[in-house]
């Protein structure tokens, strides 16, 4: 796949704060990318700069090769969704749609057939002379969408374009958003504070901490092999356990030795060890290997989540499975060697970062 | 119900004491002649050629001062909401400053400045320059309604360019907007309730002034609010001072109504 855009070593301070440090990172073309973080930790202003609402300090950016550092908003090919939509109050919809084109001294022909056509494919046809305060949150991101697409920009950036909605319609827009994505054929960079949201919908995510990317993957990738514990804890929920590596392929974890699949850490090294809920197998006492007592237990829809308190070492392990066990039973616990995920233990928060070279 | 109307009762006092009774008064005598007679006399003594050409300077000279504070205040609101938030309060700092003072010394100090032998004079000779001939002229008298009414203008425009959006102006930019095109088709529409307010407040007390105009016109030039002020001073004829007051107020009431409707129809696809 062709490079589209670059970010060479980024750096933005806000006075004192440093919010990127050091940050690169390539886009390719047709890619869905999701950058992925906690609130505050730099994704808003990555999209700002790329859109060119703020400067970097540091550091270049190309498009098609181009350095594009010093060229202002109005003049880059790349359209914004903003958070908050952003729609002119004072025009309808239609002409809402229609700015970005009357802005490129397109025809009256080119503008009315173009509108129709983003109405559309956003399911708002008959919206035209709506004004934007009598629509609905849901209706109004469609708008904003439609008003970014209809300039055909090469990329299209999201910063949590669906942060505002109710959960049902979070869903339905997450559908149409790929299904516009693979419309329209063009490279989406999303910005979302939500895991699952990230998951479901990109090609690629970037997971950002502290103006850091802490890692970068297919959201398969992300899920199942966490490079690191603030990953791992930020997508989906995970059991973090302190380990030892005794060797390849072998690890210790409350006492008991696991065979697992990684190697390479070394002998004897201290690590952390991931292991998802729905991975720990739940057995009667004795047929595993750490021995539990059932804490609590919630019904979550397909499976119960239980906390089960780990007789060795009080680790409470977060649990999901299928069948039911009763509070206070008492249970021995096991994994299969494919669901331990080894990381190394960060020596400091600097080290969490990771140079990622692409 | 009746503590809400004793609450009331002061306002009521208030209007009908401030407002009431003087307009009242005004008309009584506007449409009366000296022996308490109803008459029209002076309300059509507009018509008069002296007054007719009194009246056509004032609202020249108002709409010209207007126009000027809007040329100043409009740009200077978009800067203002454009800086950072120390920058943005001093510079609002600066511009009410010159309210704290007296409106009378405000326009003595500009007679003092433009004076024939004056401070600005008296630095333009200074620098080898002729002196100018300001004071007594129509441009010091647009000045001074400039100097003094100015605030009136950039308070309501800044007020309403303040809560516009940061992101609705990032969104016109994004969209491929140059800063001429995202300053008539998204500042300007949004923020008419402003410049309607703005105008108002500029253009209606630089049509009645007439303190102004003695002071920088040098009692040569006449506006209507001189010529109605003198009726009530050096004639003692308050009937037909009042009736030229009614024929003012008249016009005020009109070029409100006409742009309230300009606000109107900025506001039907306001917000
Ligand atoms: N204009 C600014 N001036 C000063 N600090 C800023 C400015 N914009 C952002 N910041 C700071 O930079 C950091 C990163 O902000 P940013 O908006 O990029 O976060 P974010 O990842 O988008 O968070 P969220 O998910 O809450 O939107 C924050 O600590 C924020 O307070
Ligand atoms: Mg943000």
């Amino acid at each position: 796949m062709k490079e589209l855009i670059k970010l060479e070593h980024i750096t933005k301070n806000f006075g004192n704060l440093r919010v990127l440090d050091d940050f690169s990172l390539t886009v390719h073309e047709n890619e869905f990318i999701t950058l992925l973080g906690p609130s505050g930790c730099g994704k808003t202003t990555i999209l700002r700069i790329l859109g060119g609402f703020e400067t970097a300090d540091e550091g270049k950016i190309f498009f098609e090769e181009k350095d594009i550092t010093d060229l202002p908003a109005n003049k880059r090919n790349l359209n914004t969704v903003f958070q908050k939509y952003a729609l002119f109050p004072h025009m309808n919809v239609k002409a809402n749609i229609a700015f970005g084109l009357k802005i490129n001294g397109k025809s009256q022909k080119y503008i009315d057939d173009k509108v129709d056509y983003a109405l559309n494919l956003v399911n708002l046809k008959g919206f035209e002379n709506r004004s934007i305060d009598k629509l609905s949150g849901g209706q109004q991101q469609r708008i904003a969408m439609a008003r970014a697409i209809v300039n055909e920009p090469k990329v299209l950036l999201l910063d949590e374009p669906l942060g505002a909605l109710d959960l049902k319609l979070r869903q339905e827009m997450q559908y149409e958003l790929i299904r516009l994505k693979k419309e329209l054929g063009i490279t989406f960079i999303y910005v979302t504070h939500d895991q699952e949201e990230a998951l479901t919908m990109s090609d690629k995510v970037i997971v950002i901490n502290d103006g850091y990317i802490q890692q970068m993957g297919t959201p398969e990738e992300i899920y199942n092999e966490p490079e690191n514990a603030f990953v791992a804890d930020f997508i989906g929920d995970s059991n973090i356990i302190g380990g030892t590596m005794i060797k390849d392929r072998l690890v210790k974890i409350n006492g008991h030795e696991f065979p697992c699949i990684d190697e390479g850490f070394g002998n004897n090294k201290l690590v952390d060890v991931v292991i998802r809920p729905e991975d720990v197998i739940v057995r009667e006492r004795g047929a595993g290997k750490i021995n539990g007592t059932v804490l609590t237990r919630v019904f979550i829809g397909v499976h119960y989540e239980m906390l089960i308190k780990s007789e060795e070492n009080e680790y409470e392990w977060l649990v999901q499975c299928y069948e039911k066990y009763d509070i206070g039973e008492k249970v021995s616990l096991d994994v299969i060697p494919s669901n331990i995920q080894i990381m190394n233990k960060p020596t400091s928060s600097d080290e969490e970062a990771i140079d990622l070279d692409i | 119900m009746t503590s809400k109307k004793a609450l009331a009762t002061p306002f009521m006092i208030w209007i009908v004491a401030g407002t009431i009774i003087p307009i009242g008064a005004i008309a009584y005598y506007g449409l009366t002649d000296r022996n308490d007679r109803f008459t029209l006399e002076n309300v059509l003594a507009i018509g008069n050629s002296v007054h007719l050409q009194a009246l056509w300077l004032s609202v020249l000279l108002a709409l010209i001062s207007t126009v000027i504070c809007f040329l100043i205040a409009y740009p200077l609101a978009i800067i203002m909401k454009n800086s950072n938030f120390g920058k943005r309060g001093f510079m609002i700092f600066l511009f009410i400053l010159p309210m704290w003072m007296n409106f009378l010394l405000r326009t003595m100090a500009w007679q003092v400045l433009l004076e024939k032998n004056g401070v600005i004079n008296g630095m333009l000779e200074a620098i080898g320059l002729p002196g100018q001939e300001i004071i007594n002229t129509l441009s010091a008298i647009v000045l001074g309604m400039v100097y003094d009414f100015l605030p009136f203008m950039i308070l309501p425009i800044y007020n309403v360019i303040s809560k516009i959006d940061d992101s609705i102006i990032e969104a016109a930019y994004d969209l491929g907007a140059s800063t001429s095109e995202v300053i008539t088709q998204i500042y300007l529409p949004l923020s008419v309730p402003g410049i309607v307010s703005g105008v108002n407040m500029v253009f209606i007390p630089s049509l009645t002034t007439f303190v102004i105009s003695n002071m920088l016109g040098g009692g040569k030039i006449n506006l209507i609010g001189n010529i109605i002020e003198q009726e009530f001073t050096v004639s003692s004829n308050w009937n037909l001072g009042s009736g030229l007051s009614l024929v003012m107020m008249l016009f005020i009431v009109v070029s409100m109504i006409f742009l309230e409707r300009f606000d109107k129809t900025g506001e039907d696809s306001f917000i």
